[in-house]
């Protein structure tokens, strides 16, 4: 992986302190062309991975990327599924049933409902693996090396201790795409433990890590005392503690941690983009002479 | 340890299991719920232990407490049951179908000791905990208006028709939606005692209302409006904000970011005269497993304390919730 990763909340209107801050985003992201530019802007400072929820205009932004292949012939993009919203909204109108029956392909799920039969692990697991296949069609013929499950996913599984569905996401995504599964949560501590027990060995895993300990949950020092000990490759995301931390000093504070992979933000003008990368290349190059 | 089972393993259920499984201070005895898929995948992946009757459930595992996350036309008579069975309950929200069941329920769990908690979470986000305490603390002056708004986008097509869609089973934007904002503005303000004048638009679904505009007035004399429509999908997922109009001074809040105006100095400790802006990431305090939002984990923390006697039953107990209800049952009776 890359050190750094481009994300892409700021393109739909997800904003950790600000629900003005996000009618703007989403007023000024409502064409295409302007998450482009951005994400051109990004590239021109030699940011190549975009990661990105599965949201529907993402498959818009995949067709642009399909049609210049020139342009983007280093372009990765690290898929995370599912895009929450669509299926918790449907859940409260259409129930746990009726949103798998609606989003769900083929007849697979009517023929489950029929009659009061026992489900089977493996039918959990092809319920998955159908709805992997679904969200991941719209990148056909892009490079996606990480794809991710989303942290509402992982932690609701996390939490009801579904663990060997976490370890099928795993391996499913390594047999069908040839890729490696990654893990967005923000319970890393927790979910590091179980998935080592699970014999899962040095994951993938994106979390909140930041000066203020904003969605860390247990405590920063319990973050911290992981990335010191445990083998894990570490994304750091949300590493201005939603705002709440200047630009250098997060910066600084997360450069400094041992173990952290890479380092993703989003921004939505080319002078943030430059400004929170260059702090990352200079505390790097620091760290490297210290 | 507490002992916890669940009732209705649905959207909210699942999410409190979840929760409730990542804290290491309770132990989970038995769930319960109707869908087979469910249950399967519970008692398979999770290891929990399942049941499709509840009786069954509390007669076997004899919980200490239970959380209650069925349709809402159920609660009376499963949480009615629970009470005289002495145990402790976390209800979904909204808390009755009508007032009088509320009422009748209040009395019981008062008579039978027992910590009694119903899921409004909105009071456990760190912002609006900010803004209670500012409005009880006088520096906005008289607070002599409010706005209420809540917006999100849940139904946005003609569908077909679930329990959401039946006024008898709890469904509608009123019961179901705005209860949120109204139970905070009961908490935040004054208990909502009239209403003035009430539109229930109903713009996809056939038989229930999905936009609730309401001018009411509450025991203490301030009146409000109330802006509730969850046929709106400019908004991502649902989007609460709540406005308090004062002599000394102005608050707009959502749960992300709060903004208050003062007239004068000195207002409020850590406030200046004129514009001040807090974010979520100040006030909120971090929790030991994280799902969905601090607030969920929160409010169920709080719960599990209560149980144990750690804090007093008083952060949405059935009364207040009972409040709400009365609420919505005379803002409905207002737009007839």
């Amino acid at each position: 992986m890359e050190r750094i990763l481009f994300g892409d909340n700021q393109f739909f209107a997800v904003n950790h302190i600000s629900d003005e801050k996000s009618r703007a985003q989403s007023i000024k992201f409502k064409d295409d062309s302007a998450i482009i530019k951005v994400l051109d802007d990004a590239m021109a400072t030699g940011i190549n991975t975009f990661m990105c929820t599965t949201h529907d205009r993402i498959a818009n932004i995949c067709d642009i990327i399909r049609a210049n292949p020139e342009k983007y012939k280093n372009y990765k993009i690290f898929p995370c599924m599912p895009y929450a919203h669509k299926y918790a909204n449907a859940v409260t109108e259409l129930g746990i049933a009726g949103t798998l029956k609606q989003y769900v392909p083929g007849n697979f799920f009517g023929s489950l409902f029929k009659g009061g039969m026992a489900y089977l692990s493996k039918d959990y697991e092809s319920i998955m693996e159908l709805m992997i296949d679904a969200e991941m069609k719209m990148f056909k013929g892009i490079n996606t090396p990480v794809i991710f499950l989303q942290n509402v996913i992982t932690d609701l599984l996390l939490g009801l201790r579904a663990v060997d569905v976490l370890v099928a996401f795993h391996a499913y995504i390594k047999k069908k795409y040839n890729a490696e599964a990654g893990f967005i949560t923000m319970n890393m501590p927790k979910l590091l433990a179980v998935l080592e027990a699970k014999g899962i060995e040095n994951p993938i895993i994106c979390a909140s890590i930041n000066k203020a300990g904003f969605r860390m949950s247990g405590g920063k020092a319990v973050y911290e005392e992981v990335l010191k000990t445990k083998k894990v490759r570490v994304i750091a995301m949300q590493v201005l503690g939603g705002g709440a931390i200047h630009p250098k000093e997060a910066i600084e504070y997360v450069c400094g941690l041992p173990n952290i992979e890479s380092i993703l933000f989003g921004a939505s003008s080319k002078i943030n983009i430059d400004n929170t990368s260059a702090f990352i290349h200079h505390f790097d190059a620091q760290n490297k002479i210290s | 340890m507490l002992k916890i089972a669940l009732i209705g393993a649905g959207k909210m259920g699942l999410s409190h299991l979840a929760i409730l499984g990542g804290y290491a201070t309770t132990d989970i005895v038995g769930v319960c719920d109707t869908s087979k898929m469910v249950t399967d995948f519970l008692t398979k992946q999770g290891g929990f232990n399942c049941f499709s009757d509840y009786k069954k459930m509390i007669a076997e595992t004899k919980p200490d407490a239970v959380v209650v996350a069925v349709p809402t036309k159920f609660h009376y008579s499963i949480i009615k049951d629970l009470l005289e069975n002495g145990i402790h309950i976390f209800a979904e929200k909204p808390f009755c179908l009508t007032y009088e069941q509320s009422e009748e329920l209040v009395k019981l769990a008062t008579q039978k000791n027992v910590v009694n908690q119903v899921g409004y979470h909105n009071k456990f986000i760190g912002t609006f905990r900010e803004v209670k305490r500012i409005a009880q603390s006088g520096a906005l002056g008289d607070i002599y208006h409010f706005i209420g708004e809540s917006y999100g986008p849940v139904v946005l097509k003609k569908k077909a028709d679930t329990w959401r869609s039946d006024p008898a089973e709890g469904g509608g934007c009123l019961l179901d939606y705005a209860s949120h904002v109204i139970d905070l503005l009961n908490d935040i303000v004054s208990p909502i005692q009239s209403a003035k004048g009430t539109l229930l638009k109903s713009v996809y679904s056939g038989q229930v209302e999905d936009a609730v505009y309401s001018l009411v007035e509450t025991q203490s004399g301030q009146s409000g409006l109330l802006s509730v429509n969850w046929s709106d999908d400019t908004h991502r997922k649902m989007s609460t904000s709540i406005t308090l109009i004062g002599t000394k001074g102005k608050l707009i809040s959502d749960a992300n970011e709060l903004k208050v105006f003062f007239r004068e100095e000195n207002a409020l400790d850590k406030y200046v005269k004129g514009w001040n802006v807090k974010y979520i990431t100040d006030l909120q305090e971090g929790v030991d497993f994280y799902l969905r939002g601090e607030e969920y984990s929160s409010q169920l923390d709080y719960f599990v304390k209560a149980c144990e006697r750690k804090v007093p039953n008083t952060i949405n107990n059935f009364a207040s919730a009972a409040n709400t209800d009365k609420a919505i049952s005379i803002i409905r009776k207002n737009s007839k």
